[in-house]
């Protein structure tokens, strides 16, 4: 199953729908159907969280049930998850920690709550089953080849298991397992997340070795160890997935021995944070293709308009929303208030936000 | 009315500034799920009034129908519509519920409308020659527009204007008068009359085509009560939307006096043009709110669930500082609208400075 190849009920189902919206208009059918059931927005993928089962004191795993339109995933790879919290939608990307092959119809994503996290702490400790969410389809490159080589290496840590936890479900299916090895980082025992699987897996399969580093009583993994927990490590595929600094090493070690085409990473933070305090930074209009260097001070808006960017405008005094633009990426200062804001997807008015950082918007 | 000071005007800026951020800082779950809920109300209501219409071998089930049809098309109208398009909702970051996305149950097309309304009338607000919808260009309804022998006809225009007041909005945003200074080309008339006719198109064949068709023998209840629906909701927007600014009490400005205008003049200029309605909470949303006229001004892109809430802290304010705050029954009100509609479409000498104008910076500038 695809999911994208549009089948003859799909069809029907349009051109019924495309019938019908002359009843509705300016509206769609779905407009009304969606207030009986979400999940039957074809415009928006939803889904309907059904459980919440705590993994360990802040992680939790949320089964989720996919609308219409949804298409299955491969082992290792993420969604967006847009969830509204105050009143207000908050977008953030998820690794699937299901297996593909789970079978009936619902998925999971596993969620470790990070101090003041917007999102994380929302869905571990305030989300109920039957909460709607935002879905998109799942996407991403970190997932395993056909066919599955035969000797891999996981390296993770924290909730870093959590695209690598999908692979070993989906390895375990067939009830036969690839050598695998996984050295995986936590703070302590209890906070292993899924430890009590991984070790059943490890347990029912002789070829899967499992590495636990419990950092607080034994330090951090440190790469030098590699050949003597691993010491056929060059000739592994390499999965890895943890903070930041420990892909970078990763990256170092596999490049320095000449075969970083053999590791593969999935960073759930951007390496890099800009925006320095003082605001202004290089603005991207995606859309028509342009740039500009922009003061801290200075409205996105005329930015644009100075650099030859057929912007939208009309109060210019941010009332009347003619001006708005979807960010891509970067954060903007709200000129009014000083209040730093934006996240990536929101839309957000040219006329009184201005750079803070680099910023690309899509005008 | 005392007069005001630069600073006293500035410092009741600032006040308005402070429950202007009090909203904001407090909006949430709360609004989100009014809002929700008005739009999942209206849909149903919409749904039943037409169920009920295709019951209407029953009279009473056409009156039930038509009356539900009605009101969800004032609903979608006003307390949905108009304020989703004013950006009031797009702090929750909805797609369904966004003024970039939004589109009315109404003949004129949303994008139209969000120019000549939400910049030209809510950034000029009663300013002569730049806010259009004084008089809607076809009245004079300030005795500063020169009088013309055309004029005379104006109880008559307004009043085949009510029912028909959706068609008025579409061609009034055509700015056909721009045409005149050269300000606009015929083409882009033509492409925005294309739109127009396309939107209108469709919203004609779902009233007066195809759910008549769909109810067979009963095509002509059905059309008729749907044109009844259409009528009422024209006739109550007309009537609380002339109700905002042209009761006696409101003034209007030119373009002199606003210029470098600062932003407490301009929260002053906002309360100075607009009156509020009073009523009961349901008569409220059915006006869209619109009844808080002088919040709305002041605050137009605020969730219109909070206005109630503000507007004693406003009236508060304008007592401090001495300053009117027009309000009265729908009922007071639109006699003075009409009053006005009348006495303006008689020739009268033009003012040399506006009464009741308090402000020493707006008169000074003119
Ligand atoms: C491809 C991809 C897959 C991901 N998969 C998962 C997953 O399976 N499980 C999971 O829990 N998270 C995952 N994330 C991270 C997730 O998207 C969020 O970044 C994370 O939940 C924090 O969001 P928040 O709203 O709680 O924090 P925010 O409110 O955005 O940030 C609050 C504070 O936390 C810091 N912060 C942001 N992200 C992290 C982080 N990842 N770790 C520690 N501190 C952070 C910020 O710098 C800030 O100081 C993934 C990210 C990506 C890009
Ligand atoms: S141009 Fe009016 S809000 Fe930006």
């Amino acid at each position: 199953m695809t999911g994208l190849a549009r089948t003859p009920i799909d069809d029907v189902t349009l051109r019924l729908a495309d019938t019908a919206a002359w009843l509705t208009t300016p509206l769609m059918p779905e407009d009304y159907l969606t207030l009986i059931n979400p999940l039957w927005s074809s415009r928006e993928l939803r889904g309907r969280v059904e459980a919440v089962h705590p993994e360990t004191k802040d992680v939790a795993s949320l089964v989720i049930r996919p609308g219409r339109s949804w298409s299955t995933h491969r082992a290792g790879q993420f969604i967006r998850v847009g969830v509204d919290i105050d009143g207000v939608r908050h977008w953030r990307t998820y690794s699937l920690s299901s297996a593909p092959e789970r079978g009936d119809g619902r998925v999971t994503i596993t969620v470790k709550s990070v101090p003041g996290g917007v999102v994380s702490t929302h869905l571990v400790h305030r989300t109920t089953p039957g909460t709607i969410v935002g879905l998109t389809r799942p996407e991403g490159g970190f997932v395993l080849p056909e066919p599955v080589p035969s000797r891999l290496l996981f390296v993770t840590a924290g909730s870093g298991i959590t695209p690598v936890m999908a692979m070993l479900r989906s390895l375990a299916r067939p009830g036969e397992m690839p050598d695998v090895i996984v050295l995986h980082s936590a703070p302590t025992r209890e906070e292993v997340i899924f430890g009590p699987e991984l070790r059943t897996l490890a347990g029912r399969f002789p070829h899967l070795l499992l590495h636990e580093q419990h950092t607080r009583s034994s330090g951090r993994l440190n790469l030098s160890q590699l050949p003597d927990l691993c010491p056929d490590w060059p000739e592994r595929h390499v999965w890895a997935c943890g903070p930041t600094g420990m892909l970078r090493e990763a990256e170092t070690y596999w490049r320095e021995a000449g075969i970083a085409d053999r590791l593969r990473m999935e960073h759930f933070r951007p390496a890099v944070t800009t925006s320095a305090a003082g605001g202004g930074g290089h603005v991207r209009f995606l859309v028509s293709g342009r740039e500009a260097d922009a003061d801290g001070a200075t409205p996105l808006l005329v930015v644009g308009e100075n650099a030859g960017v057929l912007m939208p405008s009309g109060c210019r005094m941010g009332i009347c929303y003619r001006c708005t633009g979807r960010l891509r990426s970067g954060r903007v200062r709200d000129l009014r208030t000083g209040r730093e804001y934006g996240e990536e997807g929101e839309l957000i008015q040219t006329c009184v936000s201005a750079a803070d950082g680099n910023v690309e918007i899509e005008l | 009315m005392k007069t005001i000071s630069e600073a006293e005007i500035e410092e009741f800026g600032r006040e308005l500034d402070k429950i202007r951020d009090d909203v904001i800082a407090s909006r949430g779950e709360d609004d989100a799920r009014y809002i929700r809920r008005v739009i999942a109300v209206q849909r149903a209501l919409e749904v039943s009034g037409r169920a009920l219409l295709f019951a209407s071998v029953l009279p009473p089930a056409w009156l039930a129908g038509t009356a539900a049809l009605a009101t969800a098309k004032i609903l979608e109208n006003m307390e949905i519509g108009h304020n989703v398009l004013h950006g009031q909702w797009d702090w929750m970051r909805d797609p369904a519920i966004h003024s970039s996305t939004w589109e009315w149950d109404l003949v004129s097309p949303a994008r139209h409308w969000k120019y000549t309304h939400n910049y030209l009338h809510h950034k000029w607000t009663n300013v002569l020659g730049k806010d259009r919808d004084i008089g809607f260009v076809l009245l004079r309804l300030s005795p500063e527009q020169p009088w013309h022998p055309y004029y005379l006809g104006q109880p008559l225009y307004n009043a085949i204007l009510a029912p028909f007041f959706e068609w008025g909005v579409a061609l009034h945003d055509l700015e056909v008068e721009r045409l005149r200074g050269g300000d606009k080309s015929w083409a882009e008339v033509f492409a925005q009359v294309r739109e127009i006719l396309r939107k209108a198109g469709r919203q004609a064949v779902k009233d007066y085509v195809a759910f008549p068709l769909l109810a067979g023998p009963l095509f002509l209840p059905v059309l008729i009560g749907n044109f009844t629906a259409n009528m009422t909701r024209n006739v109550w927007a007309h009537t609380v939307i002339f109700c905002g600014h042209f009761p006696d009490e409101a003034a209007t400005f030119t373009e002199e006096q606003v210029e470098g205008e600062t932003r407490g003049e301009w929260y002053l200029r906002q309360l100075l043009g607009s009156c509020n309605l009073t009523g009961g909470s349901l008569f409220h949303i059915m006006a869209g709110n619109l009844s808080y006229q002088i919040e709305h001004h002041l605050f137009p892109d605020l969730p219109s669930n909070r206005y109630a809430e503000v507007a004693p802290r406003v009236r508060a304010l304008c007592e401090r500082f001495g300053l009117p705050y027009n309000t009265g029954s729908l009922l007071r009100q639109t006699a003075r609208v009409w009053k006005r509609v009348f006495r303006l479409a008689l020739p009268t000498p033009t003012p040399k400075s506006r009464a009741g104008c308090p402000t020493p910076a707006l008169t000074q500038a003119a």
